[in-house]
């Protein structure tokens, strides 16, 4: 047997004006887990689209159970045993489980010149593989029914019954609950105890360390090394990542929350599962974290006060003024602003330059004679903010899409701070941004705060959650579940509260 | 360095292929055909795309916001209709509107566009707060105004216009003609909405990501009622200046002319993906298509012929934009 399952050397690839990877190294043994880790930009992703012939590289060599192979197309990787679950799956909700499963593949019955596809075996064929991966769904049902966490099981499924033997899973718990890692975890030891080796993609060093046998670190597209798990430790692991001692995670929070300025009363949605019966207070000056298990229905709160969502009941109050917000516009006019999840989905827009990013929510501040735009005093906002919060850009041209997803969020907090409102609310303001973005983004709600604003952070990131916020809100399953402040604001307490259902 | 130079020619060659294509095709024209470069020739394709560049203004704020109106042909048919039949003879024979007054030629454009605005209003509502996707929506709406004109007219052709109505449409200054201006202020006020009010950047939102765009405080919805129905004001001026221009005409004028305003917009750089349009692009989308049609003229293809032609060119220009989309991801 080869000494590794898969081995890639000296990998390089370069995109016009940047050298995206640089003489990279791979080496997974066989029945391992591989974490392999990186800022965000360090060339993880590159590295495997190069793997499954996605992209092309420029040097390198690929081998495979120590054959040299060549590989133009992700069909050939898995001709050659490479499965990836990706991110972002991409599967058919509205088929079945095994028609999903065998895409592209299906099982076929010859009737003379008329092939037709053999249901009973692929139903049969797709629950073998499910129960062989503990997962025993009916292979009939919808795929969309499922959740997130059951998809990802059966992509696994589909690998391995494709006698995949090298499993690639790019940033697989991202949206999981505690409860859906262990599962996917029984999952991935299960198989790797039966041979089959993994690479973990993934930003969750806790997680990683519960996994992985080896891990293999990137930076800025270079490689950096390749430890055992048990021989490196967590600040080691960030040390590499970063190439330098972060001595400070959190800038220090020295801001001081005042009176109360805002007041949220029984909260509750129109829909039964969403949040019910939500209280809570904002002082001046503050940054107030909501934290959480995924599904407690914190986003689902807060879009409901900023008007994307509705409720049966409940009351906001503003400065002791009651609001009524029926649509993100009536929030804004009142002085909320929210910087939503999802940045891609609903945060920038893609197509459109630093300026119109910037600009959009708060043009009515640039009109002359109420009809023509004032495009000088557009472009002063955005040098103030390109400045002010450190946007790294060219010019306020470049479209948003061109910049990496730190610099994005600055482009939206910006947008924001145009409308100077009272109270912003953050969900999850530092998801996919690197370590130095991050703590960039802290020092702004910081500072923002000493400014009297009130900042609503919600984060799934526990030692952020702890770190930045002077109180924090726990919820769960729809109902706020805890308070804590000072020095109750453990990481235990959070727990207790966040699995109170 | 040298290298990536000339892919970058290759690949600005490919994407511009239809108008590096259609200017080899004119140059080569203009060579073997003079007449076509003759001062007349040129005034006469202004004439011809000025109603069409005024169309492919409204539809191009429709695609922008991942829209499309396909009733923009026949909203211009019932517009000329509707002005020719208000701005007939009063002694004309067979006078379809015999009892009509003779009313103010600025108030009939007004009328004809009061009532185009309704339906691109209604175009707007049904996209918006129906949420009935624009192609569903909006051609339903084709079969409405076909069918609303037909009853009007009885499909009887309208001809006999009034002087002062073919004076607005068919009179020159010098030699060049009204329609020509017309064309001028038309995309001049485009090009200031687009550029320098907030209504054009929401749409530029709207088009690059609607839920961002609700999110940040864009009434979406309004913003589209107002496309939609300042669509339908440029779709009612195009029908008013055609009829005027061709004299008179019937149930059939403006037929087809959304698809080729949407080509001409496709043609100019108007992503069908959103978000993406200028107004110089929809004039030079529909400059090209004007040479194209007007090149083969003059090269004596047959008229059957020039369809295949402009359909092969829509395709392309559709399969280019597209494919400078799949490069960037």
């Amino acid at each position: 047997m080869a000494e590794y399952r898969l081995e890639m050397r000296g990998v390089s690839k370069s995109f016009p004006g940047v050298k995206a990877l640089d003489k990279v190294n791979l080496k997974v043994r066989p029945g391992t887990v591989h974490a392999l880790m990186g800022e965000n930009g360090a060339g993880k992703s590159t590295l495997m689209k190069c793997l499954f012939g996605i992209y092309h590289m420029d040097e390198g060599e690929i081998y495979v159970d120590g054959e040299k192979v060549t590989i133009s197309n992700p069909d050939e990787a898995l001709h050659k045993g490479l499965a990836m679950v990706h991110q972002e799956l991409q599967p058919i909700p509205a088929r079945t489980i095994a028609e999903n499963m065998y895409l592209g593949r299906y099982p076929v019955k010859k009737y003379g010149p008329l092939q037709v596809i053999d249901h009973k075996t692929m139903n049969r064929e797709a629950k073998k593989w499910l129960e062989d991966v503990k997962m025993p769904f009916d292979p009939k049902s919808k795929l969309g029914d499922l959740s997130i966490s059951q998809m990802q099981s059966v992509e696994i499924a589909k690998a391995v019954s494709q006698e995949a033997r090298l499993i690639i899973l790019d940033e697989p718990t991202s949206s999981l609950t505690d409860n859906e890692v262990e599962a996917l975890f029984k999952i991935v030891r299960d198989l790797r105890d039966r041979g089959v080796s993994f690479v973990f993609i993934s930003h969750k060093m806790a997680e990683l360390r519960r996994i992985s046998d080896d891990i293999t670190i990137m930076r800025d597209g270079t490689y950096v090394g390749t430890w055992e798990m048990k021989n490196i430790s967590d600040d080691e692991i960030v040390k590499q990542m970063v190439g330098r001692e972060l001595t400070n995670i959190y800038p220090p929070l020295d801001n001081e929350p005042g009176d109360v300025l805002l007041e949220v009363n029984n909260f509750t949605s129109i829909h039964d599962k969403s949040f019910k019966d939500c209280s809570f207070k904002l002082r001046k000056g503050e940054i107030l974290g909501f934290g959480g298990l995924v599904g407690a229905q914190r986003t689902e709160l807060m879009e409901a006060i900023f008007g994307i969502r509705h409720t049966v009941s409940g009351e906001v109050k503003l400065n002791g003024k009651t609001l009524h917000i029926k649509s993100p516009k009536d929030a804004i006019s009142n002085g909320i602003g929210m910087i939503t999840e999802d940045r891609r989905g609903s945060g920038i827009f893609g197509c459109l330059s630093i300026a119109d990013n910037v600009s959009i929510a708060s043009l009515n501040q640039y009109l002359e004679g109420g009809i023509k735009l004032n495009k000088g005093k557009i472009e002063e906002l955005v040098q103030e903010n390109v400045a002010k919060l450190s946007i790294k850009t060219p010019d306020s041209k470049t479209l948003i899409q061109a910049l990496s997803g730190g610099n994005q969020q600055k482009v939206i907090i910006s947008r924001w701070l145009a409308n100077n409102p009272d109270v912003l609310i953050m969900d999850e303001p530092t998801r996919g941004i690197d370590v130095g973005a991050k703590y960039e983004i802290y020092q702004i709600m910081i500072a923002l705060a000493k400014q009297g604003k009130g900042i609503i952070m919600i984060s799934s990131e526990m030692p952020e959650l702890l770190g930045v916020s002077n109180r924090v809100m726990v919820m769960c399953n729809g109902r706020i579940t805890g308070e804590l402040a000072d020095e109750e604001a453990t990481q235990e307490n959070v727990m207790r509260y966040a699995t109170q259902f | 360095m040298e290298k990536t130079k000339k892919v970058d020619i290759k690949n600005l060659l490919i994407n511009n292929g239809i108008i590096v294509l259609l200017a080899v095709l004119v140059v080569y024209v203009s060579i073997t055909v003079p007449a076509f470069r003759s001062g007349r020739n040129i005034m006469n394709l202004a004439i011809n795309a000025a109603p069409r560049v005024i169309i492919a203004l409204g539809v191009s704020g429709c695609l922008i916001t991942k829209g499309t109106d396909l009733s923009a042909g026949r909203a211009v048919g019932l517009a000329g209709c509707l002005a020719g039949l208000m701005l007939q003879k009063p002694d004309a024979a067979g006078k379809l509107w015999p009892n009509f007054p003779v009313l103010h030629i600025g108030l009939v454009l007004l009328i004809v566009i009061a009532i185009c605005a309704l339906f691109g209003f209604i175009n707007g509502i049904v996209i918006s707060y129906l949420q009935v996707p624009a192609f569903i929506g909006t051609l339903g709406m084709q079969l409405i105004v076909y069918g609303i004109m037909l009853v009007i007219t009885g499909a009887v052709p309208i001809g006999n216009l009034r002087q002062d109505f073919i004076t607005v449409t068919q009179g020159t200054v010098g030699p060049i003609s009204y329609q020509f201006f017309y064309l001028i202020i038309a995309a001049a006020i485009f090009w200031f909405i687009y550029n320098y009010t907030r209504h054009g950047k929401y749409m530029y939102a709207i088009g690059g990501n609607e839920t961002a765009a609700e999110v940040s405080g864009v009434n979406t919805k309004k913003t589209k009622i107002i496309i939609y129905t300042s669509a339908a004001v440029m779709y009612a001026i195009a029908g008013f200046l055609l009829m005027g221009k061709s004299g008179g005409g019937g149930v059939n004028l403006g037929q087809g002319y959304e698809l080729e305003a949407i080509a001409a917009c496709t043609i100019g750089g108007v992503s069908v993906n959103g978000g993406i349009g200028k107004v110089s692009g929809v004039i030079i989308g529909v400059a090209v298509f004007e040479l194209l049609k007007s090149a083969l003229q003059f090269l004596g293809v047959d008229s059957n012929y020039q369809y295949i032609a402009q359909g092969i060119v829509i395709v392309v220009a559709i399969a280019l934009d597209i494919r400078k989309y799949i490069a960037k991801k």
